[in-house]
């Protein structure tokens, strides 16, 4: 492809790495986000994420639908998010710690169940051709897209809108800043902050269905690369807001997407520091605009980790 | 009676999580039902491969002992309100310090010297790293949770970087690794057994820990900051140099846990050393409840329990996946059962008080006057 587009190509491999590499990250930080504005963090999505990968493709193998398969993984994440929520609800019970251990108990169950499904081949998501207008086959490649980037895209858009002007999203930030505000106004906090987090199941599921029904596609065990770990720290980049959620995805999956592009034309950069790259982002930002004396601007202040 | 009230509390304690651990084996044994394995032969081999012979025990003791060290990387600043979750972190880049003090050394030094050198090289980097994530908090206000799980992410980034480029040993093909550190330089096992030296350091680690943080000024001083900053700081606690100190111990055992996987097991750094180790140390921390002598048997349990994982492999046609499924199901119910142990220690103490026969004073005069009207009206 180089021959015709020259240096031209890197980034235009670069949008269709990005499209691809941003997908997960989209559905995990938008499903954290609305976790986090209900006040409570699920560091469990890295186990949701793998499960909701798994059950996925195999699904999508026994059935042949690889739709189903996406609702299957929304499925389990929705329990996986109920599991979180219905723990934490207890007294005494650390957000943190149940976090990490749905993380080693996801990932443990995605690999148990996965054992058989590394072999056989699942029938894949189809993808939208957006560039079939352009006879330049690299253009063609880029713009190759999965239904499942626009939708995430509307969702955005649509988490945003009802945050900020609807009743449900004034009530889901209501609870997160102030629990006894809505004690008071006599709305349930634990079934608020159930439904936010099974919502956000739901989504970092569907993030996972991303991985192993589309790209890259596969089921194996070293399929996330933390894609579910570091949506935490992702959505405090985006500052809570979905549609800076949107922005912080692609600005990831350029930077997943820089490595492959770059080493196409003989640039060779470590691609591990490449994939370190948004975590040192996210800090730099955090010692640029934290202070002891106030705290994140836009954090739900009935989140316990970050006051 | 009355000698015993001050044990109950810890025993109430025990008995809850033992309760949790039985709902833990109910729920798996549901699972391995539903699954097709045959639930109690699947137990039996798992304490067989656990804890039955001289060499299953002793595998369990290699397991246990970077959980030890790791463990201590979230229960010592948890004793000053910290949550720390970035053990993952100090454990690679210790372990990558081992490993290249090694390259810089080679040669210069003697190998009864070299060897105490690439283990405090590995302590000093994960101390500095997780005393990073400590001084982040007191000097700007960043969350130490978020920041030391970010840190994770760049340690690992640094490390895979670093083992596959700058440090690859060229003739490591299949596995990219650092140089080998060399057989002389390796630490041996403890003697007459099959366990190496890393066990020790982890038992003395946490013996050292529970020393410093109960039975010392300075573990005190930490423990008012856990308990109160304000007080800490009306009492003119040095609160920034006791985090620095307690965060940098913390991170040290983990480095020191890195590299010793390096020095006695691996020979080399290279990518088998992110395994979990340090995010498995979180958990007991907390199922430890961040104490420091509760982390030596929890460690060597879950030690345990990864060292049956072959056995049932083996014998029962499951994947090893299985004992990472059982040791979520523990985690799961033993966090959960945090909430319960608060209500039965007041339910124990409530039953003591109702129990325990205090020699009260002589009843107060009146006492027989009302006793005399009730008689009256009989």
């Amino acid at each position: 492809m180089n021959e015709t587009l020259g240096i031209w190509g890197v980034p235009l491999a670069m949008v269709g790495g990005m499209i691809r590499v941003s997908t997960p990250y989209l559905f995990v930080s938008l499903g954290e986000t609305l976790t986090e504005k209900s006040g409570r963090i699920n560091l469990g999505l890295e186990g949701t994420l793998l499960l909701g990968a798994v059950s996925a493709y195999g699904i999508s193998y026994l059935t042949g639908s690889p739709w189903l398969g996406v609702l299957a993984a929304g499925g389990c994440g929705v329990l996986m998010g109920a599991l979180h929520a219905w723990l934490c609800s207890r007294p005494r019970v650390n957000d943190v710690a149940v976090g990490i251990a749905l993380m080693l108990f996801g990932m443990g169950l995605s690999f148990y169940i996965g054992k058989p499904l590394i072999q056989p081949e699942a029938p894949l998501l189809p993808a939208l051709e957006l560039g079939s207008w352009s006879s330049i086959s690299a253009v063609r490649d880029a713009l190759r897209v999965n239904p499942l980037f626009l939708l995430g895209i509307a969702l955005a858009f649509v988490l945003r809108f009802g945050l900020l002007n609807t009743r449900w999203g004034l009530t889901l930030r209501t609870v997160g800043e102030s629990a006894d505000t809505a004690r008071a106004l006599g709305y349930s906090v634990d079934g608020v902050r159930m439904l936010a987090t099974m919502a956000g199941g739901f989504l970092s599921g569907i993030g996972g269905s991303f991985l192993s029904l589309y790209y890259p596609g596969v089921w194996n065990e070293g399929l996330s690369s933390g894609q579910g770990l570091i949506a935490v720290a992702l959505v405090i980049f985006a500052r809570w807001d979905p549609i800076k959620c949107l922005y912080a995805s692609l600005i990831y999956g350029a930077a997943g997407s820089l490595g492959p592009a770059l080493q196409s034309i003989g640039v060779e950069v470590s691609a591990h520091l490449l994939a370190a790259l948004p975590a040192g982002l996210t800090l730099a930002i955090m010692i640029a605009t934290c202070s002891p004396e106030r705290k994140l601007a836009g954090a739900p202040a009935e989140l316990g980790v970050l006051n | 009676m009355k000698t015993l009230a001050p044990l109950l509390i810890p025993l109430t304690t025990i008995g809850v999580e033992l309760i949790a651990v039985f709902a833990a084996l109910v729920l798996f044994a549901i699972f391995l039902a539903v699954v097709g394995a045959a639930p109690f032969a699947v137990f039996a081999d798992m304490v067989q491969g656990a804890f039955g012979s001289m060499f299953s025990v002793q595998n369990s003791l290699s397991r246990a002992a970077p959980l030890m060290l790791t463990a201590l990387c979230t229960a010592l600043p948890a004793r000053m309100g910290l949550v720390v979750i970035g053990n993952e972190g100090a454990l690679l880049l210790g372990g990558l310090a081992a490993a290249a003090t090694a390259m810089v050394f080679h040669g210069a030094l003697g190998a009864g010297v070299l060897l105490p050198v690439m283990l405090i090289a590995g302590a000093i980097i994960g101390g500095a790293w997780i005393a990073l994530a400590g001084w982040l908090r007191q000097a700007r206000g960043v969350n130490e949770t978020i920041s030391s799980l970010l840190l994770f992410y760049i340690g690992l980034g640094l490390f895979l970087y670093l083992v596959e480029g700058p440090l690859r040993d060229p003739s490591s093909l299949n596995k990219p690794s650092t140089y080998p550190i060399g057989d002389a330089n390796m630490l041996g096992n403890l003697p007459g057994m099959d366990v190496h030296y890393g066990l020790l350091f982890g038992v003395v680690a946490c013996i050292a820990a529970y020393v410093l943080m109960e039975h010392t000024t300075f573990g005190f001083a930490a423990r008012v900051v856990g308990g109160n900053v304000r007080a800490a700081q009306v009492a003119g606690l040095p609160i920034t140099r006791l985090m620095l100190v307690v965060c940098g111990l913390a991170g040290a055992a983990a480095g020191l846990a890195g590299a010793v996987e390096v020095v006695a097991v691996e020979g080399s750094a290279n990518a088998t050393l992110y395994a979990g180790l340090g995010f498995a140390g979180v958990l007991v921390a907390f199922v430890a409840r961040q104490h420091a002598l509760a982390i030596l048997v929890v460690a060597v349990v879950m030690g345990g329990i990864e060292a049956s994982g072959g056995v049932i492999q083996r014998r029962h046609d499951l994947p090893d996946a299985a004992v990472d499924v059982f040791k979520g199901f523990l985690f799961l119910m033993i966090l959960a059962s945090e909430t319960y142990v608060a209500r039965a220690q007041v339910a124990v103490q409530r039953w003591v008080a109702a129990r325990v026969v205090v020699p009260e004073p002589p009843p107060p005069g009146p006492a027989v006057a009302v006793s005399a009207p009730s008689s009256s009206s009989a």
